[in-house]
């Protein structure tokens, strides 16, 4: 555990903010699609800590961002954090994305508040062409969009109602991407039938695809085995588990109900 | 600076020998692999494994987790390798440390505890504790440990097998927890270990479904503490035997209360999810209190409790 300081504070939608910790350590180690277990003060409403997937670095800054919305008592208690206040921290924790080799290239795929670690996966890779396809509910939802224009060569939104971008999902401009052109990897984040869709579309086309799990977690270090998520076992299936074993896996391992 | 003389906290629990009264809680502390990233194991006492069943078990459908106030709900469903790759594998990691290794085992059948007993007295472990007690699977156990004749028929049968300490964990899910208490004692227990988790549920009014894909599960965490501080008092007046307390432990305070409610130890479990230094904290604490108090050591705070 870390007692890491906030250096700021920002909402980024109605319900989405930014925790800025300022934490040469976490600058030096994190890896996209790792995340934090976060302890959200000393309250019995949020007992357990919350996992919150890294969303960006900043050397200049020596400066790690989280990004999470709020959408409960843990998350209302973290949103109330002040600037110069600490927060406990464990990690960076789980496996992260794996790269694909520089001068290839890659698409991300995120869905509303999944599209966050995938921010940080596009600013490791400045060697490789990227694109990124983002799905919100409405212009409203919408957060990121400069950081995600300024690490790619080329952003596409969507939202489900059409006021922000394309109307349909991120899936649907994932479709017509892959039929232009096949990148060297998919990453996909975000709801479950998003994901699971993506991963089928990636199949359908050949494309190598990593998806980032979220289950609700206990320990975030692999003890207590609550966080299972269903991976394919020859014949049948096996439960791993997200917070070891992932959050990222491989699109194809992934047996999705 | 002279040293000051500080508090024995040795324990010898019906034979299972400690240097210190705090044991990793089983079903939280894996096989101590993940916590060894954290700390020393070597500090503790001992680590309760993972529950073992004779095969590997995949456990029960997710979500097997919900958090509520004070407390967490799981249905993990006994998860593991099965005990012959707890032998192989996890043992010698253990080995690595100076700790008491306590091998938590399950069946679903009399046989099955005679079996899986039967191999872990073979094994290199210092206590077996008979988990008859977890409410998350069907016949995990809970069905023998809810009744006096189921648990003396379980007891009974495995104390022939047995050549470790015997321990013998017990559910709260019961009416009268003494009851069975004096029923493990009397089939041979060395030893009694509670609570184990108490049954409970958690909804979702927006999906209008159980939280847990197992429907229920077993409540953990500080919100079942005075419930288990109860019961180890109850249970450390009704038996001879040394009782090893948990339920809701989180610091020191909390295990010297648990102590003086008549736990010869304790075992700390779902506090580490919040904190991974609970364990070699509270041992510290405990430590501290003994000094400030002048107990000379940790089995002296044993059902030290005044009533009134």
């Amino acid at each position: 555990m870390h007692l890491e300081q906030v250096a700021g504070m920002e909402w980024l939608s109605p319900d989405v903010i930014r925790m800025v910790l300022k934490s040469e350590r976490l600058v030096s180690s994190a890896k996209p699609g790792q995340f934090l277990n976060v302890r959200c003060g000393d309250s019995y409403r949020a007992y357990l800590r919350r996992p919150i997937s890294i969303c960006d670095v900043n050397r200049e800054s020596g400066t790690a961002d989280i990004v999470f919305q709020v959408r409960g008592a843990g998350t209302e208690l973290l949103a109330g954090v002040k600037p110069g206040e600490f927060v406990d921290v464990m990690g960076p924790l789980g496996n992260p994305f794996k790269p694909v080799q520089p001068g290839g290239s890659m698409v991300v795929v995120g869905g509303g508040i999944g599209s966050f670690p995938l921010l940080l996966l596009l600013r490791t890779m400045p060697e490789v062409r990227r694109k990124a396809l983002l799905g919100f509910r409405s212009h409203e939802a919408v957060v990121l969009e400069e950081a995600f224009a300024s690490n790619s060569e080329r952003l596409e939104i969507a939202t489900d109602d059409g006021s922000h971008g394309q109307a349909g999902f991120a899936t649907n401009l994932l479709e017509r991407c892959l039929e232009q052109e096949k990148p060297d990897c998919v990453y996909v984040c975000g709801p479950l039938p998003m994901m699971k869709a993506a991963v089928g579309i990636c199949m359908h086309h050949d494309v190598a695809v990593q998806v980032s799990m979220e289950q609700r977690m206990g320990c975030g270090v692999g003890a207590c085995l609550v966080c299972a998520c269903k991976t394919r076992d020859g014949e049948g299936f096996a439960y791993t588990h997200v917070c070891r074993e992932g959050p990222v896996f491989d699109g194809r391992e992934i047996v999705f109900d | 600076m002279s040293a000051e003389k500080t508090a024995d906290l040795r324990v010898n629990v019906a034979g299972l020998r400690m240097k210190n009264p705090v044991i990793a809680a089983s079903g939280t502390f894996g096989f101590g692999r993940e916590y060894a990233e954290y700390f020393d194991l070597s500090l503790l006492g001992g680590i309760s494994v993972k529950g073992l069943t004779l095969e590997p078990r995949m456990g029960n459908r997710p979500p097997r987790i919900a958090e509520t106030p004070a407390g967490v709900l799981n249905s993990v469903g006994l998860q593991n390798p099965g005990v012959h790759r707890f032998i192989e594998r996890e043992i010698p990691f253990l080995r690595q440390y100076d700790v008491a290794v306590i091998a938590n085992a399950s069946g679903s059948t009399v046989a099955d505890y005679e079996a899986i007993v039967e191999i872990l007295s073979d094994a290199d472990v210092d206590c077996i504790e008979l988990n008859l007690s977890c409410p998350n699977v069907r016949q995990g156990g809970m069905t023998f440990g809810s009744s006096a004749c189921g648990i003396t028929e379980v007891v009974t049968a495995v104390r022939k097998k047995c050549r470790k300490p015997l321990m013998v964990k017990l559910t709260p899910n019961v009416t009268d927890i003494t009851e069975i208490a004096r029923a493990s004692e009397a089939a041979g227990a060395d030893s009694l270990s509670l609570i184990n988790t108490v049954l409970g549920m958690a909804i979702d009014i927006e999906t209008r479904r159980p939280v847990l894909g197992n429907t229920v599960g077993g409540l953990s965490g500080p919100a079942v503490k005075p419930i288990a501080l109860r019961m180890v008092w109850q249970v450390a007046r009704a038996v001879a035997i040394p009782v090893v307390g948990m339920g809701g432990i989180s610091s020191g305070s909390d295990a010297v209360a648990f102590m003086l409610a008549g736990a010869s130890a304790v075992m700390i479990g779902t506090a580490g999810f919040v904190d991974p230094m609970v364990w070699p904290r509270t041992i510290g604490e405990i430590t501290e209190y003994l000094d400030k108090h002048g107990f000379s050591g940790a089995g002296k705070l044993t059902g030290a409790l005044e009533l009134w």
